[in-house]
């Protein structure tokens, strides 16, 4: 790739007509004249680089951008929130000094062309985001989404991506504890690997992403750089890769977990002796994306000098350097009279650790190759003043016809035993079976912090050993709904995810997500974006919980069929002492069952629909999210109060399902007694939201059901814990060991 | 007086600070060791902790052995140092042939983490005089590279010797020859195990089991009655 | 009988973090003037009847499409002479 003579600036200005590749780089002609206006000459080759990656969708936002703010703009009051959208990931104050960081990150187009790197390398992303926060990171959670659970591919995909991610988050020593799998054609070729991690740290201990102080020491520190996933970010992430033939992929990034492993623990020494001014990990567009960023949120400029860049691969040339996403990689800067202890502790982890250039007094990031410069821009253009689209969006004439198309119509069970029947088809359905296949292949041990692992309802950390202080995490998003009505889908997603949370005794307190999409260009498509976003931003005003960042995955889509919009979303809270966290078990024999909220006939959707007809029309569960905030006072205070033993929420699946979970994990069944008002139908499958169940000594039967009646809670007595079957009184019962087949056997059948 | 039990830590070592922990919740008190020291910093006993050393590459616990700290460690070993490997801790002792056998990947291909029910089968040793012979305990098991392989010879004698110390019960998690959890030395000094019991050490945390406590205070009351 | 050899090794371009661990640990052990190591997966096939062309394009399929993932692996596929006393 060598030309000659070199393209430097100077040359390019001398050299005006030069024709560059800018569409094979991804971007659009007045894009490519926006570069050369901004420039005031044509770019270098280099230059094009950084711009073209920097601008692509995947790194620039352009079409999400106009409607993300209002994730800022509607953000509610909150004390908690300490750094917001912006920063590598969101930074939340949890109490007695500690801070918190989470963030939820795709990695789906990688994952369908490699499984196994694909996922692996996501985990490394988005743990590599918590580190350059400050954080020692101290947990992981996995929503996934695949095809059709029977469709051969799936069987090569899920492996694939279930071995990565344990692969990868195993070995570096994070539990996992949480996260979803989600089996729909609709996902077919677009198989949706989210990841997500949370950090903890001291307030002081916040480190941001700016490189400041001239004179100030550029340190690149971590792995070698290859030819990983060149022009990955703007080509594998944006553009959709329907014609991609094996030959035509592009190179795939390899993770190496143990060196991932060593650069946590070196960073964390060297944040722990304050050698730190800024921070910033090597992703998606690698050091283009690392030096304009932090150049552009510091105070000076910068110069790099690429030939002190480690390589792995000695041809590779400049422009390569600077796109390359070689995994493992992060920039530091440090004051100069640190550098040499800096490098010392990277030496005692075997990490390579080079200074690649300094701050500068400018406002220039300028670049360097064998003594020509090659890049000299205003690290704001490439960084933050990207192209912003005001893509069309329009309501699909088809979503009129898919609403009227109501489940509530579809035929219901005739029978005590066509019921018992569909319970059992229900619960041994992929999406409703077991995931223990799935989920016994990560580690929710390490580090002996975990609480609550899946399948609870809400992952659970102890952060403080001495006061108990905990933080819990719950994803959740149901495409289903939000293919219905995606301003509605959001607010479930949103709604469930906090119920999650509250269910197992944490209170909510903030928000990232991860907004997972087809294309952009199909004003249907962006309609349905910019729902989900409204709906969303709404439904954190209202819960007073903010965003404080997330990811938005475009261009999942095979032709001209999009996936479901699938916002996942992610709440974080925290509770005062783990000791009082509500497992989701039935603890003890007669304790008393309670059904908190109120069940509505809605099918919509539901996963009832979904296994029983295969059907996918009507409108989602309506949203109350004054009731979720209620819903989720009484699930905390009971907690702390001890007035509860276990609670699970009510969602996909409705009320059945969470008792047939609650018993088989506790092997103690549950008779049941449908309450007055509702049929069996109903009562059992019904996904309103807003609804939890829980468990009740009979001591404290009383004061629960006060606290309810006077905080306005309705709570239905519908049960007891006992025997060895679920039971329906009246109905139907299914013997606990009839069920642990049907829910059990149904994922290692299929994928194993 | 108490007991000072060093735990080792290899780049890639995981469970090191779970591991300190335990020692501490037994009453202990943990020293940290570093791969790169020879110095064992006069520890009383040494752990060898869970985790992908060196990343695992090439074979689980190949790569570590080598490192500096061993070459005091198993000299202190053949001479009487109480030394506990658990998992990838286990597969360094046997690279190292401070314990019999070797350790290959799980028969099922996967990693498997679940609470692993398992028998005590030797409670002489210095890491299990706490428990009683024939004990049933449930301690987690995480791993990837579990499963116990020996030639026959080997076996025979590890069973007629008693130096079979933990044998996996209900499920054979990994395809380990005759069940075999863990095994111990001859002299009882040196044991290695898959399962891993300092996850096992606190009410509230992981399985809420504290099953693997003993393996802390055993060595512990060996220490102070010493 | 025949045996087919098929040599699976990451791209050239693709990191190879064993290899790389290997190599880091030589010089400890004092194995000195080892630049590189890349490790690799080696198959045998024991091929019923003769390996003729076809034979070889159906076994360079199925290298092709299932021992190695030629988004990272290159393949070779070479036969190997099965001595006439090891039968």
């Amino acid at each position: 790739m060598s030309r000659t003579p070199l393209d430097t600036v100077e040359h390019a200005a001398a050299t005006p007509d030069v024709e560059l590749p800018w569409a094979e780089l991804g971007l659009k002609k007045d894009e490519y004249e926006r570069v050369v206006e901004i420039l005031g000459r044509r770019p270098t080759g280099a230059e094009l680089a950084m711009y073209s990656v920097m601008w692509s969708e995947h790194c620039s936002y352009k079409s999400s951008k106009v409607h993300l703010r209002q994730f800022g703009e509607k953000a509610p009051e909150s004390d908690a929130m300490l750094v917001g959208i912006g920063e590598n990931a969101g930074v939340v104050d949890v109490g007695q000094g500690y801070a918190v960081t989470f963030k939820v990150e795709s990695h789906n187009h990688p994952s369908y062309v490699e499984p196994y790197q694909g996922a692996a390398t996501g985990v490394g992303g988005i743990v590599r985001d918590i580190i350059a926060m400050g954080a020692r990171p101290v947990a992981v959670v996995d929503p996934l989404r695949f095809g059709a659970a029977d469709h051969p591919d799936t069987k090569r995909v899920l492996p694939g991506v279930v071995a990565g991610i344990g692969g990868y988050g195993n070995c570096l020593g994070l539990p996992n504890i949480g996260g979803e799998v989600v089996f729909d054609a609709c996902y077919q070729g677009n198989p949706l690997v989210n990841a997500g991690a949370i950090g903890v740290m001291r307030h002081e201990d916040i480190h941001l992403a700016k490189a400041s102080g001239a004179g100030n020491k550029v340190i690149l520190y971590g792995a070698r750089t290859g030819g990983d996933g060149i022009g990955g970010a703007s080509i594998l992430a944006s553009e959709t890769f329907d014609d991609a033939k094996p030959s035509k992929r592009p190179a795939v990034q390899v993770g190496d977990p143990f060196q991932e492993k060593l650069l946590i623990e070196c960073t964390l020494e060297a944040f722990a002796e304050k050698l730190v001014v800024g921070i910033q990990d090597l992703g998606a567009a690698g050091l283009s994306c690392a030096t304009s960023e932090l150049a552009s949120n510091g105070s000076g400029g910068m110069r790099v000098t690429l030939d002190d860049v480690p390589l792995r691969d000695s041809t590779l040339s400049p422009e390569e350097i600077l796109m390359s996403e070689s995994q493992e990689r992060m920039c530091a800067v440090v004051e100069p009279e640190k550098v040499d202890r800096f490098l010392e502790i990277c030496e005692k982890w075997d990490v390579i650790a080079t200074v690649i250039g300094e701050v500068t007094d400018g406002d220039r990031l300028e670049i360097y190759w064998h003594g020509g410069k090659i890049v000299d821009v205003d690290p704001r253009t490439v960084a933050h003043e990207g192209p912003v689209y005001e893509r069309p969006y329009a309501r699909p004439e088809w979503q009129d016809a898919l609403q009227a198309d109501d489940a509530n119509k579809l035929p219901r069970p005739q029978s005590a035993e066509e019921l018992r029947a569909q319970v059992l088809k229900l619960v041994a359905s992929p999406n409703q079976a077991s995931k223990k296949w799935i989920t016994q292949q990560y580690d929710h041990f390490v580090q002996g912090n975990t609480v609550l692992a899946m399948p609870e309802d809400s992952g659970m950390i102890r952060v403080d050993e001495e006061t108990g202080l905990g933080v819990a995490l719950a994803t959740d998003g149901n495409g289903r709904y939000a293919k219905l009505d995606p301003y509605a889908g959001a607010q479930l997603a949103l709604a469930e995810a906090y119920r999650n949370v509250a269910t197992t005794g944490a209170k909510p307190l903030a928000v990232s997500d991860c907004l997972n999409f087809g294309s952009p260009e199909d004003p249907a498509v962006m309609w349905q974006f910019a729902e989900a976003v409204r709906g969303l931003a709404d439904g954190c005003l209202q819960l007073g919980t903010p965003v404080t960042g997330g990811n938005v995955s475009l261009y999942n889509q095979t032709g001209e069929a999009a996936i479901h919009p699938t916002p996942v979303v992610a709440v974080l809270g925290v509770i005062d002492d783990v000791a009082r966290r509500t497992p989701v078990a039935f603890q003890e024999e007669g304790q008393l069952l309670y059904l908190l909220g109120d069940t509505r006939e809605e099918f919509g959707g539901s996963a009832w629909s979904q296994v029983v007809h295969d059907h996918l029309g009507g409108l989602p569960p309506k949203v109350d999210l004054e009731r979720e905030r209620l819903l989720a006072e009484i699930l905390i205070s009971a907690s702390r109060d001890g007035m509860i033993d276990s609670a699970h929420d009510l969602s996909d699946g409705g009320l059945v399902q969470a008792v047939v979970e609650s018993a088989l994990l506790s092997g103690k069944g549950a008779r049941l007694v449908v309450p007055d008002g509702l049929d069996a139908f109903t009562f059992l499958l019904s996904e309103s939201a807003g609804r939890a169940i829980v468990a009740v000594p009979r001591s404290e039967e009383v004061r629960f059901t006060d606290m309810c009646g006077a905080r306005g809670l309705p709570a239905t007595r519908v049960g007891v814990v006992d025997g060895d079957t679920v039971e329906v009184q009246g109905e139907f019962a299914l013997p606990l060991a009839e069920l642990r087949e049907a829910h059990e056997a149904t994922i290692p059948a299929l994928l194993a | 007086m108490t007991a000072r039990i060093g735990v080792v830590t290899f780049p890639g070592s995981l469970d090191d600070r779970d591991t300190q922990r335990a020692i501490r919740l037994a009453g202990a008190e943990p020293v940290a060791l570093w791969h790169k020291d020879k110095d064992l910093k006069q520890v009383d006993a040494v752990v060898l902790c869970g985790g992908f050393s060196y990343g695992d590459y090439l074979r689980a616990g190949a790569i570590a052995r080598f490192s500096p700290v061993m070459d005091t460690l198993v000299d202190q070993a053949r001479a009487g140092l109480p030394v506990l490997g658990i998992c990838n801790g286990f597969q360094i002792l046997t690279e190292a042939h401070l314990l019999p056998g070797a350790m290959l990947g799980n028969d099922h291909l996967h990693f498997i983490c679940r609470d692993q029910k398992l028998r005590v089968e030797n409670a002489e040793t210095a890491w299990t005089a706490d428990y009683t012979a024939g004990q049933e305990i449930h301690i987690p098991l995480k791993n990837m590279d579990g499963r116990y392989v020996a030639d026959e010879y080997t076996l025979d004698e590890l069973e007629a010797e008693g130096r079979v110390a933990f044998r996996y019960l209900d499920v054979n998690p990994n395809g380990s020859l005759r069940d075999i959890a863990g095994v111990t030395n001859e002299a009882g000094n040196v044991v290695g195990l898959m399962p891993h019991p300092e996850h096992a050490t606190e009410p509230l945390i992981g399985t809420g089991r504290t099953d693997g406590l003993p393996f802390f205070t055993s060595i512990l009351k060996k220490l102070v009655t010493a | 009988m025949a045996r087919v050899v098929v040599d699976v090794m990451l791209k050239p371009e693709i990191l190879d973090p064993q290899g790389q661990a290997v190599q880091r640990a030589l010089p400890r052990l004092g194995f000195e003037g080892i630049s590189d190591v890349r490790q690799g997966k080696r198959f045998e096939l024991e091929v019923d009847g003769p390996v003729d062309e076809a034979a070889l394009a159906r076994i360079h399929d199925l290298a092709e499409s299932f021992l190695a993932n030629t988004v990272i692996e290159d393949f070779t596929v070479k036969v190997e002479e099965v001595a006439e006393a090891a039968k």
